[in-house]
Formats: structure tokens, C-alpha cells, sequence
């Protein structure tokens, strides 16, 4: 018995939203970047349930989700980094302690 | 049957552990709840036969991304990162849970609207050897200039990141 794709869409969106839910609600920098990995996960289930189960015989679902890990875990290292260098200047990682971009 | 089951535990594993991940106050257990979202999410790739991807999942996500969100967090002083929620205005609060509560709707709407032709699938797995040519062959369907430019801006991400976390000279 095949589960129907509209359930892997449900939890995706579910998922998605309970992203975007914490990246408004959060005023700290490291959680709104969970925040992020959160939605790229729900996006990455949907490639991938799209590409088994709709169109089972490519595989571009599958590349393009591996390719969006990969690019995705270049983008909080960058992050981290550019997190910490703003923890050094401001002394504090909340969105609101950061005023001005240059000083 | 057995896989609707697995599916009903991975969701609600996965949705659970979202919904913990974006209210709790501390943020270590934000990361540990987020590792269990990716733990989750790589459980569904096993589920659609994606063995590939649900391995690549767990390396890359929940041993390296999430590794180095526990070494940011430790080089953050701790002091300004606990208490997470004192800080969230209650207007705040409400204005996210509408704004995401209105984009579900819309979804949901399309969804509900949008019929979806599920087509009868042989249930195998994608072969190593097809995702090994498919990587990096210059063919039709074949990906090696992605594949090639990941490994560039990865490289690129490195530096980069180094030489923005690094410490300035006093000049």
C-alpha cells in the first residue's frame, strides 16, 4: 500500500511553516538560522516525494535535493562565521543589538 | 501498511520535534530538537527508497551542520543565548503565528484544488551505479557541472568563512 503523495505535501508544508513561524518569532541569530534549516528541510521533502512518486522515472528530484544539502551546509557555515565576527563587534547575537552595518 | 505506519511516526516525530525546536527557551535544546527534525526528515528518505539521500542526510546535516552549530553556540557566550523567549514581544508572537497561519491556508488551498496523478512505482531503489554516472557525466541528465561548481563554492565557503571569523589586526 502506497501512501498518497498529498500526505508527504502536508508534512512538508507543516514543516515549512513551523519554519517561518520561528524565523519571525525569534530575535536571536543562531535560532533564526534553525529556523532556516528547517524550511530547506521541508523543501528537500518535497523534491524528493515530487521525484518518487510523481514522476518516478527521473531522478532530478534527487539530485537537486542532494545538491541543495550540499549548498545548504556551505550557507551556515558561512553564516556561523559572519554570527560570530558580529558576536565579537556587538557583543551580543540579537538582531535588534545590531544597528548599523558598518561601524 | 507497515509504511503508513512508519510514515504517521516520522511526521509526528518530525512535526513535534519542529514545533519543540521553535518555542523551547534554550537554545542547546533548540539544536538537539532541530537534529531530531533531520534525523526525521532522513527516516522519509529511507521510507521513498532514497537510500542515497537519506545517508547523505545524516552525514552532512545532522553530523556536520549541526556540529557546527554546537561549536558556534559554545564561542557565543552562553549568558546572552538562554532565556530565548523573555525577549519575544507577545505582539511579536501573534504576528508570526499569522503570518505562517495565513501561508498554510493558501497552501493547504492549493493543495485541496490541485489533483495529483500518483503513478504505480516499482519500489526499488536507485542504484549506486546510476547516481555514480549520473554525478559526473557530461550527458543528458547528468550533472557534473553541478556537481563540479558545489565543490568549488564549498571551497569558496571555507575561506570565506574563515576570513570573515578570523581576527583583525589592530590597525
Amino acid at each position: 500500500m502506497m501512501i498518497p503523495v498529498e500526505c508527504y505535501f502536508a508534512l512538508s508544508a507543516l514543516l515549512f511553516f513551523i519554519g517561518v513561524y520561528g524565523f519571525t518569532t525569534r530575535r536571536n541569530l543562531i535560532a533564526m538560522l534553525i529556523s532556516v534549516e528547517l524550511i530547506l528541510n521541508a523543501v528537500d521533502i518535497n523534491f524528493a516525494a515530487i521525484n518518487r512518486l510523481l514522476y518516478p522515472n527521473g531522478n532530478e528530484g534527487m539530485f537537486m535535493t542532494l545538491f541543495v544539502i550540499g549548498v545548504a551546509a556551505a550557507e551556515s557555515a558561512v553564516a556561523i562565521s559572519i554570527i560570530i565576527n558580529v558576536y565579537r563587534k556587538f557583543k551580543s547575537d540579537s538582531v535588534d543589538a545590531i544597528q548599523n552595518m558598518k561601524r | 501498511m507497515a509504511n503508513t505506519v512508519m510514515f504517521i511516526i516520522l511526521a509526528v516525530f518530525i512535526i513535534g520535534s519542529a514545533l519543540m525546536c521553535v518555542t523551547t527557551k534554550k537554545i542547546m535544546r533548540a539544536v538537539t530538537y532541530m537534529l531530531f527534525v533531520l534525523f526525521g526528515v532522513a527516516g522519509i528518505y529511507f521510507l521513498l527508497d532514497y537510500t542515497f539521500l537519506g545517508a547523505a542526510q545524516i552525514a552532512v546535516y545532522a553530523g556536520g551542520v549541526t556540529m557546527v552549530f554546537v561549536f558556534a553556540i559554545q564561542l557565543v557566550s552562553k549568558r546572552t543565548l538562554q532565556g530565548l523567549e523573555k525577549r519575544v514581544k507577545a505582539s511579536k508572537m501573534v504576528t508570526g503565528a499569522l503570518a505562517a497561519l495565513a501561508g498554510l491556508a493558501v497552501v493547504t488551498l492549493i493543495l485541496v484544488k490541485t489533483g495529483f496523478m500518483t503513478q504505480e512505482i516499482t519500489g526499488v531503489e536507485v542504484p549506486m551505479k546510476e547516481i555514480g554516472t549520473a554525478l559526473v557525466g557530461s550527458g543528458k541528465y547528468q550533472y557534473v557541472l553541478p556537481f563540479e561548481f558545489i565543490s568549488v563554492f564549498l571551497l569558496a565557503c571555507i575561506i570565506g568563512g574563515l576570513v570573515v571569523a578570523r581576527k583583525e589586526d589592530k590597525a
